[in-house]
């Protein structure tokens, strides 16, 4: 029995490890199969983000096959300039001007999904709070001192640290961040549709990260039906020529 | 270890039907292998229909757009230029164009859909290179009757100015026209044509 | 059909060859479940040459333009994806596989005379695949692949006198460049396969002079009919060539399950910080090889010198090559060995297993200390055997073999 534990111990995922941070990461619940969440946060992608971040690798055709979104109307929504159909998300933003205003060059966001993860672009887009001794008047749970500013506060509205005091094991003491909680009135209202929101512009990136994904699941099982139909007609085989050995 | 009593009926049948899901598999799993030498999304990105604007193009004159990596040539023919084309139809191999490559809309004596504008694919129907237009008031050594049209330096090939391959050159076929179509009177679109022809 | 055979086989042994490894190779009829990992490594190999030809076919080798082509492959080239998926998720099949199929020989003594050739020319075998998995996996130019090689090629930078030299020319330049990537390049997709194929052959070729290993651990040689051959053995073909056809297949679906559901594994098969391009400025907060050389990786962290960690990583890999003059044991099969063996592969077993799962986690000094236990308990395993392998008390091996 030990035998087959090593197997399995060889072939099990066990927890992703972490990556870096303390903060408990947020659960984005994506599902890159709603049609509708990608489509709606490839819209928030283009109004927000893209002013500063390209989706280098990605086609806007290839967007519009897999999101179902017709030729035209991608182009009327999505595509901003002259840029043609079959070009990638590239954006015109110079890198000396990026620096200059963020201090950093934005990211291009491709990839960010897998080398981050989904969980994490989540958590990041909802722990932004102020923090005035900020240049841009604003900190972030995830990534400490991001040069970003908050680009969805308006969809948002804005949060403040709660903090609490904890003893470290050596007798000091520590301000933490323990929660954060709006400024002034936000509804309830608001904040399941910036939750929403946020869900499906991660959701998208999710996508972008991978546009094969699609086709990979929907291929693949049907892949295992074939093979597992074939098992049984070999293993019938199998089964025929070994009733010679005994 | 023992062979006596064996159903070779039952085996013959199970190696067969092994053989025959076995070799649909991999009929199933060459397809991916062979799909990955189909144009990538970039190169048929890099391959779409161009655009031109057409309003800037005097009489007379050709402009060459580049479309799927070979030069395209539009030239907006004078009327002179159309009146002389039926007089070259004596001398051509294919004047009808009936042996050569064009869309349905552009099979006629100018090779075109407005008469004024030819759209053309610059590549020799010998061996691809690229024919030269040379004007019939320009320096030449065509001949005197030359009408103007498109001379291939490679193996001398001649063609008219709808493109139709004279006899006696090694071409075989006339100048190939790719789909293309009106976006409006000044906008042409080379590459697509909506399924027109 | 009968005539093109003979007018084959009077230019070349074509009949021959097949009788001698298939139609009349005398394979053991008691195989059991591990014994399908040999030919499993054989799909693997074959999975890892087709695709990896196809994805030389719009990769470039080149520092500035690798890791797009890598993006290229996955989003813009009909089946990319699949294509590439299917080679890094056989990369890690293949050690997965390999691991289990040399576990089997440790189980059963298959290192044992008269196989020890076999023995070492798989360990060659196994070996150049490392080479060449870590040098397959520098090409996707991401972080991992660039602070990876670094690390490892540093490795080198511990021999004395020579080290910073060697690691210099590894290289071809002050880090890892375009020129190592082009070079590594050369050498994953020419060099290394060519190598591998030719040792798998002779792997082959020498176990089927030699004969098959069984769980008894008994050679079925020494009964044989009246005609000769041995009474506990089959033809390969077609007794093992139908069972080895479901098994494969079987593998195909767990193979393609993880293909096409979890190519990533958790960041385990594809990691996530080589999802971001080579920096040779900024190292990932926390890197670690792949884990099919975690083991190893633990034990070099674990010694707390440079130059003798280095040398203990080496002397766990070679350790296993001297296995068949180690073993002491009357019986091959650890069926009939005695309880101190089976304690002791269970213990390296469950050594090799925590160096692997502690080579991915950062160095705590709890953790560290582990490893060294874990450590020293992989190398007394080798050290300790002609010990307790000759002293312990053995069953007797049967005559013939069991099939349960």
């Amino acid at each position: 029995m030990r035998k087959s534990l090593l197997f399995f111990v060889l072939m099990l995922p066990s927890l992703a490890l972490a990556s870096g941070g303390t903060v408990p990461l947020m659960n984005a619940n994506t599902d890159v199969s709603d049609n509708a969440s990608l489509q709606s946060g490839a819209k928030t992608f283009v109004n927000y983000c893209m002013g500063c971040h390209s989706l280098h690798f990605m086609r806007y055709q290839r967007l519009a096959k897999d999101l179902d979104i017709p030729e035209d109307l991608v182009k009327e929504n999505l595509i901003v300039g002259d840029k043609k159909i079959g070009e990638t998300m590239t954006i015109a933003m110079q890198k000396g001007d990026a620096v200059k205003w963020f201090g950093v060059q934005p990211p291009d966001l491709s990839l960010t999904a897998r080398s981050r993860g989904s969980d994490w672009i989540y958590t990041y887009l909802m722990t932004f709070y102020v923090d005035e001794s900020r240049p841009t008047g604003m900190n972030n749970l995830v990534f400490k001192d991001v040069g970003m500013p908050h680009v969805l506060w308006e969809l948002q509205g804005l949060q403040k640290p709660v903090y609490e005091t904890i003893t470290d094991s050596e007798g000091n003491e520590h301000h933490v961040i323990e929660r954060l909680e709006p400024v002034g009135e936000v509804s309830q209202a608001q904040q399941t549709e910036y939750r929403r929101t946020v869900r499906d512009l991660v959701n998208f990136l999710e996508y972008a990260g991978e546009p094969a994904q699609l086709q990979r699941k929907s291929l693949g099982w049907k892949v295992m039906l074939f093979l597992f139909f074939f098992f049984l007609v070999a293993y019938a085989l199998k089964k025929e020529y070994w009733k010679d050995v005994h | 270890m023992s062979t006596e009593g064996v159903n070779k009926g039952r085996r013959r049948f199970l190696t067969a039907a092994t053989v025959g899901v076995g070799g649909v598999g991999v009929a199933f799993a060459a397809f991916p292998f062979l799909a990955y030498w189909q144009p990538s999304a970039r190169a048929q990105a890099a391959g779409a229909p161009v655009e031109v604007d057409i309003s800037k193009i005097e009489l007379g004159q050709r402009v060459t757009v580049e479309w799927r990596g070979k030069p395209v040539w539009i030239v907006r023919r004078t009327p002179d230029m159309l009146e002389a084309l039926p007089s070259n139809d004596g001398h051509l191999r294919d004047p009808a164009s009936d042996s050569s490559i064009q869309p349905d809309y552009a099979k006629n004596p100018t090779r075109a859909i407005k008469d004024e504008y030819l759209v053309v694919i610059g590549i020799c129907t010998h061996l691809g290179c690229s024919p030269g237009y040379v004007k019939a008031d320009d320096v030449h050594n065509l001949g005197a009757d030359w009408k103007g049209g498109f001379f291939c330096p490679c193996h001398g090939s001649r063609f008219d100015l709808a493109g139709r391959v004279f006899q006696g050159v090694p071409a075989p076929t006339n100048l190939t026209i790719p789909p293309y179509m009106y976006l409006s009177d000044t906008r042409l679109l080379v590459g697509e044509d909506k399924g027109a022809a | 059909m009968n005539s093109l055979i003979n007018w084959i086989d009077a230019r070349f042994p074509l009949m021959s060859l097949w009788n001698d490894h298939m139609g009349q190779y005398y394979a053991p009829k008691n195989f059991n479940f591990w014994y399908y990992f040999g030919v499993f490594s054989l799909v693997v190999l074959v999975i890892q040459i087709l695709t990896g030809i196809f994805l030389t076919m719009n990769y470039k080798p080149d520092a500035q333009t690798a890791f797009a082509s890598v993006e290229y492959i996955m989003r813009d080239v009909d089946y990319g994806w699949l294509i590439r998926y299917m080679h890094s998720t056989g990369a890690s099949f293949f050690f997965i596989v390999v691991y289990i199929h040399m576990f089997r020989g440790l189980m059963y003594g298959s290192y044992r005379k008269p196989r020890e050739l076999v023995w070492l020319i798989g360990m060659a075998i196994y070996l150049s695949l490392m080479g060449e998995a870590f040098m397959g996996y520098l090409l996707p130019w991401g972080q991992m692949s660039f602070w990876g090689a670094q690390v490892i090629i540093s490795l080198f930078g511990a021999l004395p006198i020579v080290g910073e030299d060697l690691s210099l020319w590894i290289r071809g330049d002050y880090v890892i460049a375009d020129a190592t990537l082009n070079r590594f390049f050369a050498l994953h997709v020419v060099a290394l396969p060519i190598v591998i194929l030719g040792l798998v052959v002779l792997h082959i070729i020498a176990l089927h002079e030699v004969g098959s290993n069984n769980p008894d651990g008994v050679e079925i040689k020494k009964k044989k009919d009246e005609n000769g051959k041995p009474l506990d053995g089959i033809p390969f073909h077609p007794y093992y060539s139908v069972k080895d056809m479901a098994g494969v297949i079987a593998f195909l679906i767990v193979f393609a399950g993880v293909m096409f559901y979890i190519p990533e594994m958790g960041g385990y098969f594809l990691e996530a910080a080589n999802f971001v391009p080579a920096d040779p400025l900024k190292t990932p907060a926390h890197i670690a090889p792949v884990w099919y050389f975690t083991p190893f990786y633990a034990i070099l962290r674990a010694v707390p010198d440079k130059l003798i960690g280095v040398v203990a990583m080496g002397g766990a890999i070679f350790c296993l090559f001297l296995l068949p003059w180690l073993d002491r044991s009357p019986v091959k099969s650890i069926r009939y060995k005695g309880p101190l063996s089976k304690i002791a592969l269970f213990l390296f077993a469950i050594s090799f297993i925590t160096l692997g799962v502690l080579g991915l986690l950062p160095a705590t000094p709890m953790l560290t200390l582990v490893a060294r236990i874990a450590s020293v308990i992989y190398f007394a395993f080798f050290i300790l055997m002609p010990i307790y392998t000759s002293i312990e008390s053995t069953k007797p091996e049967p005559e013939r073999v069991t099939m349960k």
